[in-house]
Order: C-alpha cells, then structure tokens, then sequence
C-alpha cells in the first residue's frame, strides 16, 4: 500500500521542524522580553509611559525611521538598475551583474562595516586622495555620522533588494514592451510608463524588505556611526547591558516588533511571498 | 506608414534573415497594395511572423530593403514606422485602464488632451467597449481584450496594421464573429492590413490576397480563389485544403488546355501544360468531385470502389480506392453517398475539366 500526502499536508511537514525551531528560539524567549516589558523594575505600564516621554528614544526612533527610509531608497533605485542589467543585459552584462550581487553574500557584514571605515574615515582612502590631488584642505565627515551609516547600510542591503526586483522583470511579457515601441513610444518612454509600473510589485516588495532590515540594524550602525547615530539596536543593546534598564530595553523590543509586523502584514496584502524570491 | 489616414503601400525587395545558421527568410519580394488585406499564411517556423516582425521594425532583416509609399525605411526604428499592430496574446499593458491602453499612441504623439478625448471615445464605440472605459485589461473576457488591441492599434490612423495570430487564443464561435468585425474594421478605416495566422480557412475567409510561406521562402500570393484552385505547387495545394492526387502520364498541350492519361484513359484540363509535360500530377479538391454510375462520352472519369464512409451532417466523406490503387476522397451528398457504399464495388469518379490542375510529378 502506498501512503500519499496532499500538497498542502507535505508542505506543511516540510516547514514543521523550521517552524518548531522559530517558536523555541524566538516566540518562546519573546514572550519573557514582553514580561519584562510590564514588570521590570516595577509593574505596570511605566515603562511604555517613558518610551513617550523619553527624549533620548524618540530621538533615536525618528533617527531610525529617517535613516531607513533613506536606506530604501537608495538601495531600491541602485538595486533596479543593476537588475535591468542582470535581467535583460547582454550575456556579458549579466555575468557582470551577477557577481556584483552575489560577492557581497560571501563577506561578513562586520568585514565590509570595518572595510567602509578604512574608505571613508578621516584618514582613510578618500579623504587621502581628495587631499592628495588638493580637492580639499580638511577631511570630509564621512564617517561616524549619519552619511556613514547610509553607505554602509546601503552596500549591504542592495542584493536583497535585487531579488524581488528580478523576480518582478523576469515575469513581464516582452511583447507589451514591443506593443509600446511598435505604438510610437520611445525607449526612455517606455522605460518610466511601462516597464517601471508594470514592476510595480518588485519595488513595493523591495522597498519593505530593506526598510524592514533596515529597522533592525546593530553592527553596521554601531561602527560606521561610531557612537553618534544610534539606531534603535543599538539602543536596546546599551539598555539592556550597559546602563541595565531592562524594562525599557524591553519595551522598545516590543514596540519594534510590532512595527515591523504590522508593516510584513501591510506588504503580504500587496505582494505574494512567492513575488520576493 | 507615417502619414495619418492614408493607407500605406508596401514594398519588400529580395528580404532575408538569418538567425545564426538558421534561414529564417529567404529572398522574399512582396508588394502590399494600398488598402490591401493581406495574409501571411504559413506552418509555424515557415517564416511568416519573421515577415511580420521585420515589417514592424522589431527585427531588422540580413539583407533586402524594405519601401513604404516609395520611402526607404528598411533601417527606420519600430517607434518612428508606428504601423499598429496586435500581437498574439493582445500585449495589453495591464496597469492601464481600457481608455488609456487606447490613448497610449495619442499621448505619445503628443496630442491634445480634447483631441485624445474625443479619439478614444469613437473608437471605443466603434469597437463596441462602451461601459468597460474605466476597466482593467484583466476584468475583461478573451474577446473584450482583443477589442482592446484592435483599438489601440487603430485609433492613431496607422498607414498599415500588422496583426500576428489575433485569434489563436479565442474559441471558435468567438473567433468567427472577431474576424467579421475585423473584416468592417478594414472596410471603414480602409487601411492597409497585413495578417498573420496558420489557419487557412481564416486566411482564405479574410483576405484580399493571400501569401504561403514555408521554410522561410514565399511559394505563391494570390487572391484566395487563385491559390485555392490554381496551387503552383504540392506544398500550396495541400496546404490550403484536401486535395486528391492522381498520376498522370503523356500530359501534353491540347488547344486552350491539355490532355493525358489517367489509369489508361484519356483525361483533359483546362490548364495548360506550360511547365510539366509527360509524367505529371492531377490534382483535384474533393467537394468538385463527384460519382455517377457510368462516364459519359468526352466526360472525365476514371473507375474506384468506395471505401469508407463519414457522415458530416450536410453531406458526406467518402473514400475510395481507384483501380490502380490510388486513394481519394470526395465530398458528395448523403444520398449518393449511401448509394455508392451499398453498391460495393466499381463507381465512376468524375470532375470538370477546369476544377483539376497539374503538379511536377514526385516535386514539391
């Protein structure tokens, strides 16, 4: 006899020991971060009630917020450019495109983070050369500040925004882009009135995704931005084990969290997960 | 194919494509005439699309030049020649509403938006989409679609429209009511068209001339009766619908036709012998084919014994088998048919002189 499981039996068998781990490693242990959130150091709301209050917080959010959306656009637009090149380049291009995306995956972030400040910090390549060559006098602030953090943020989130970009090229029908030069429509024109909108979902997912990790950033915002531009995990990090005030290191875990929730919801209602791979 | 309004006049001289090694288009000359209907028909591969597409502007041939209204615009980019053309599968833009897929070419053109208004108002109404204006391409059926592209294409007044396989996707009675409307759209604009399709009984229902391609040469372009009964080769002649073969020996010319002989007796026909003497092909279409118990005197006719019977509703198929083995199928009306059939052996077959015409024996 043999035994045959549906589609949506084996799926669901296949994701089970993922879905097991996640819940022992991350649901269960969060669910002690939001205890602590109400009790520590003493029960109650305090703690949220100091997250509106706190000037320090707020700031460090709004720095959060501006920083990420930043990021995504940046990322977004470099990432939909080198992907028209991987998708509908020559071979050569696309073998070009490819490994620009792929390289980054094999260096760690705390490598690139490092490898950032040798390029931008006050003694480092760029501030040598532009005074070599006499374009400037003093250093420029490329590093430990906001710019910093940018770029380094950037460079590493571009690849994860190629791939719902791709995804969303890979699926459009050649013919409508012929239909729109064969109507009279110029290449640029095509470009921005068919090709753009019609990867409409390969943006929006691309645009989450970046704004999403980049909400949750910690190493590269912790050494491109030398202390100076906290972004929010940072910010947990210093409440939890340096200045311990767990509860209020907790409570911004919290609100982090259902922040970033709220907006994976908001995304799953645009765009099928299938769409972002 | 840039002066509005006016339907454009096309000449092709000596095209070819090649594809890497492959042929995709061999030689071809091919005149469009102004107003003209015009059907590339063709096998898949046989270089009929290849045509078309060169024609647009979105691939450009290996050698040949390519006129319009007199101008050369062989190496002219697809955006600048703006024929309208309709693709297989429509290639609507789906983030576009029904009314903006059909302003598209006006806005391009920089039209102004009173002008764009008023356009794509009569054309939706022509085309008869009213109350689907606000529409998406995805909230409309197979047909609703079609009209779409039809529209999009038309409503800048293109000197020529290039239509590659629009009803392929469509079913038969939907089909059969797109090709009339298709038919009035190319009587009002009377621009010139120039369609692609692989079914023959579209082309021949549709167009003012019809020209075969296959492997990427062109074979023959006439009107649809023309190559129907006058194929000008096997290839044509099979082509375009069932054909009985017959061999043939001592064809020569006699007066306005010729003459030879059909399994020992003596046959004639109304074309002449220009190309083919001696050995040859008789071939003949079924439904001008008929049987009757005896060949009259001076009548064609040879003797065979039915086969096999189709009931086809309005008349009937039947299959024979002629003394010397040859296969053949005629179209007659049911009661003949049952008749022949009950018969059991020896019918004649016969036809008008003028319904058979000759192929170079064993040749394509």
């Amino acid at each position: 006899m043999r035994f045959y499981l549906s589609d949506r039996m084996g799926a669901a068998l296949l994701m089970a020991p993922l879905l097991l781990f996640l819940v022992l490693a991350y649901a269960w242990p969060f669910l002690g971060v939001v205890k602590w959130s109400f009790t520590l150091p003493t029960p109650g709301l305090g703690q949220y009630e100091a997250l509106l209050t706190d000037d320090l917080v707020q700031s460090v959010f709004i720095r959060t917020l501006r920083i990420a959306a930043v990021v995504t656009v940046v990322s977004v637009a470099a990432a939909y450019a080198i992907t028209v090149v991987w998708v509908r380049g020559t071979p050569a291009q696309r073998l070009i495109a490819e490994f620009c995306i792929l390289v980054p995956f094999w260096i760690s972030v705390l490598t690139r983070a490092f490898g950032w400040v040798a390029l931008l910090s006050n003694r480092g390549l760029i501030n040598t050369w532009l005074q070599a060559i006499g374009f400037i006098s003093e250093p420029l602030a490329l590093v430990r500040n906001e710019f910093g953090v940018i770029v380094g943020m950037t460079h590493f989130l571009i690849p994860f925004a190629v791939f719902p970009l791709a995804s969303a090229m890979r699926s459009l029908d050649d013919r409508v882009l012929l239909a729109a030069r064969g109507l009279g429509s110029s290449r640029m024109r095509t470009f921005w009135t068919v090709f753009v909108p019609m990867t409409r979902s390969g943006i929006i997912g691309a645009a989450m995704i970046v704004f999403v990790f980049s909400l949750g950033f910690f190493v590269t915002p912790a050494i491109l931005g030398g202390g100076r531009s906290v972004m929010i995990a940072e910010l947990i990090y210093l409440r939890i084990f340096q200045s311990p005030d767990w509860g209020l290191g907790a409570a911004i875990s919290v609100v982090l969290v259902l922040f970033v929730g709220a907006l994976m919801a908001l995304l799953f209602r645009y765009v099928r997960p299938k769409q972002l791979i | 194919m840039q002066q509005p309004g006016r339907a454009a006049e096309i000449k092709a001289i000596g095209i070819g494509k090649s594809f890497g090694s492959f042929r995709a288009l061999d030689n071809l000359s091919l005149d469009i005439g102004r107003g003209e209907f015009l059907t590339l028909l063709g096998p898949s591969g046989s270089g009929k699309t290849t045509f078309l597409m060169i024609l647009a502007g979105f691939v450009q041939p290996t050698e040949g030049k390519l006129f319009s209204d007199g101008v050369d615009i062989t190496d002219r980019p697809a955006e600048q020649r703006a024929a309208g053309m309709v693709f297989q599968g429509y290639a609507l833009f789906p983030h576009m509403s029904v009314e903006a897929n059909i302003a598209f070419p006006l806005k391009v053109r920089k039209k102004s938006a009173a002008d764009i208004k008023r356009r794509v108002g009569e054309m939706i109404e022509r085309v008869g989409l009213k109350g689907h204006e606000k529409k998406l391409p995805a909230q409309l059926s197979g047909g609703q679609q079609q009209r779409v592209a039809l529209a999009r294409a038309l409503v800048f007044e293109p000197g020529v429209l290039l239509l590659d396989e629009p009803f392929s996707a469509l079913d038969k009675g939907l089909r059969g009511q797109m090709q009339a409307e298709m038919k009035r759209l190319h009587q009002e604009t009377g621009t010139t068209f120039v369609f692609v399709t692989h079914d023959q009984s579209e082309a021949l229902a549709l167009s003012s001339r019809v020209a075969i391609f296959n492997h990427g040469k062109l074979l023959q372009v006439g009107a649809p009766d023309e190559v129907y009964d006058r194929p000008d080769n096997r290839f044509v002649a099979e082509f375009l619908g069932e054909i009985n073969m017959l061999p043939l020996k001592g064809v020569k010319p006699a007066g306005n036709g010729s003459t030879g002989l059909c399994e020992d007796r003596a046959v004639s026909m109304g074309c002449k012998a220009e190309l083919v003497r001696g050995d040859a092909i008789l071939a003949i279409r079924p439904e001008y084919m008929s049987i009757s118990g005896e060949a009259a005197d001076g009548e064609n006719g040879i003797a065979a014994t039915a086969t096999n019977s189709t009931y086809l509703g309005a008349a009937t198929r039947l299959d024979l088998t002629t003394l010397q083995g040859a296969k053949v199928t005629v179209s007659v009306p049911n009661e003949v048919a049952a008749a022949a059939l009950s018969k059991g052996n020896s019918v004649w077959l016969t036809w008008p002189a003028e319904k058979g015409f000759l192929l170079p024996y064993g040749g394509q």
